[in-house]
């Protein structure tokens, strides 16, 4: 009776959870929009977020591009298909490992500095003195951090995967010796607009919205003590990297699966 | 509108603990009301009830004879920029300068120009001798020069009421000297009215007009300072004389000593 009673606590508690995360989110994003104010927060936040991820994603990607090329060739070199090595190259990155490495990438760099910094924020009492001077924490924190979240990724996904389809070059091309032609042709007759590039990006947004979301509904409810916020970081990474890698089994079966 | 804030048999529990059972007070206009009690007696709670940050189970706090525990949330935030609140803390922005946190209510809710927001911050830190640190980052800042840029903040709207949470706790006494001071000057020269929460008795006596001591729950002693020190009441005499036991005991738990430790007490 007990295990049955604590199996409903963990729902009840899990239920609730969501409804306060989605109670954050719309409380932050919704509302009369003060572009004047919000623009600037959201400049910086994306400096924040996105520009300073670039260095992760660009040398991830060219190392990810350029083990693709070594793997690819060496297995398609058997069948004597090295010339289809920039289509695989392509189709794994704006598929797969574009969005999801990319994600996973973002949700250790970014997420968990959002979870830290607006954790720390509550356990310094800025969020608090925020409310008393009449300026709702979640406009003027969470919504600038979320916004520059959602539209950063995809364009760091879209970076990554442009990166590691060089790297794939670089490997296959100037050290394989694949025809840099028969690379570049194969690989823009195979892949199709809608089919690999829009669901890539789709992935993308996806993934955005729940890791920033995870992330900043992680921070904003931590335990204000050092060790509240270690967990929350710690939480935010693992509960976000499950997320994408959940997600991306099902949006793939969606989008691909038949 | 004689007082600016009235707490009425206000009821507040948190999680299976009641913090507040029936406690009333009043705060008049213009005056400095000391609020006092042991740590731990929820005290920084008072202040979060009185600024609308939490909500009591029952009773009525009212603030500028407006209904806190009633008002819709756009009502509480315009209610919200006629009262100040400095942090124990300070809870400067850590990712601006002093400058920038001063100018922070001004930028949010005026449409003053970068000239004229500059003017009031200098006059600001002016106020509260800080003018030369504008530049500094508040990690810069020293605990006492942290809490009167917090100051300086929090006056920048002109605000009417402040509540100040603990402003002499972990100073040294140069500092405390200044913010005791502080805290009178701008009560006078602004025309507020502050509410400061502390157990620092000698200090916050010497300038509060009317005193308050909360324990057990509830507003166990009040009167000016000169009343309170005249009071024969066993807990005022414990907690202004700072003894160990009393009605307010020392010792968390009340299980015996020797059983405990023979590990019968919590069997």
């Amino acid at each position: 009776m007990d295990s049955l009673a604590r199996l409903g606590a963990t729902v009840t508690d899990a239920v609730a959870g969501i409804g306060r995360a989605l109670a954050m989110l719309l409380g932050a994003i919704i509302g009369k929009p003060t572009p004047r104010k919000s623009w600037p927060l959201f400049v910086q936040q994306m400096y924040v977020v996105g520009v300073l991820s670039l260095i992760i994603i660009v040398v991830s990607g060219l190392f990810i591009g350029m083990v693709l090329g070594l793997q690819g060739y060496t297995i398609l070199v058997d069948y004597g298909a090295e010339q289809s090595l920039g289509p695989m190259v392509a189709l794994s990155l704006l598929r797969e490992l574009g969005p999801v490495v990319t994600a996973l990438l973002f949700a250790g760099r970014a997420g968990s500095a959002l979870t830290a910094e607006i954790g720390l924020m509550k356990a310094t009492e800025q969020l608090s003195s925020l409310e008393m001077m009449a300026v709702d924490p979640l406009r003027r924190v969470v919504a600038p951090r979320f916004w520059a979240g959602f539209v950063s990724m995809p364009l760091l996904a879209l970076i990554f995967s442009a990166v590691g389809i060089y790297g794939g070059y670089l490997v296959g091309s100037g050290w394989l010796g694949v025809d840099e032609g028969a690379f570049w042709s194969v690989m823009q007759s195979a892949v199709d607009w809608r089919d690999d590039l829009m669901n890539g990006i789709i992935k993308s947004l996806v993934f955005a919205f729940v890791v920033t979301w995870i992330a900043l509904y992680k921070g904003y409810r931590c335990e204000p003590t050092s060790a509240g916020i270690s967990k929350a970081t710690t939480s935010t990474v693992v509960t976000a990297s499950l997320a994408i890698l959940g997600l991306d089994f099902i949006l793939t079966a969606l989008m691909f699966g038949g | 509108m004689d007082n600016f804030v009235a707490l009425k048999d206000v009821h507040f529990s948190h999680g299976q603990r009641t913090i507040y059972d029936g406690l009333s007070l009043t705060v008049p206009k213009g005056k400095i009301v000391a609020v006092m009690g042991p740590s731990g007696i929820g005290k920084t709670t008072l202040l979060r009830l009185i600024g609308g940050q939490l909500r009591p189970s029952s009773g009525s706090i009212k603030v500028a004879d407006e209904e806190v525990t009633q008002l819709s949330r756009k009502a509480l935030y315009e209610l919200r920029k006629r009262m100040s609140m400095l942090f124990q803390s300070g809870a400067l922005f850590t990712d601006m300068s002093v400058f920038d946190n001063v100018a922070f209510p001004l930028r949010e809710h005026t449409e003053l120009t970068e000239e004229v927001i500059r003017s009031i911050v200098l006059m600001k830190l002016e106020a509260v001798g800080l003018r030369g640190a504008r530049d500094l980052m508040p990690a810069e800042l020293s605990g006492g020069m942290a809490r009167r840029a917090a100051l300086a903040r929090a006056i920048a709207l002109d605000p009417d009421l402040i509540m100040y949470d603990e402003p002499f706790a972990g100073q040294d006494p140069i500092s405390m000297g200044v913010i005791v001071k502080l805290i009178r000057s701008l009560n006078e020269s602004l025309g507020l009215t502050s509410i400061v929460v502390s157990h620092d008795v000698g200090e916050v006596l010497s300038i509060a007009d009317y005193a308050y001591i909360i324990a057990d729950k509830k507003v166990v002693a009040e009167g000016t300072p000169a009343e309170l020190e005249n009071n024969d009441k066993a807990i005022v005499r414990q907690f202004l004389q700072g003894e160990a036991d009393g009605p307010v005991k020392f010792h968390y738990t009340e299980d015996d000593f020797a059983m405990d430790l023979m590990g019968e007490a919590h069997g």
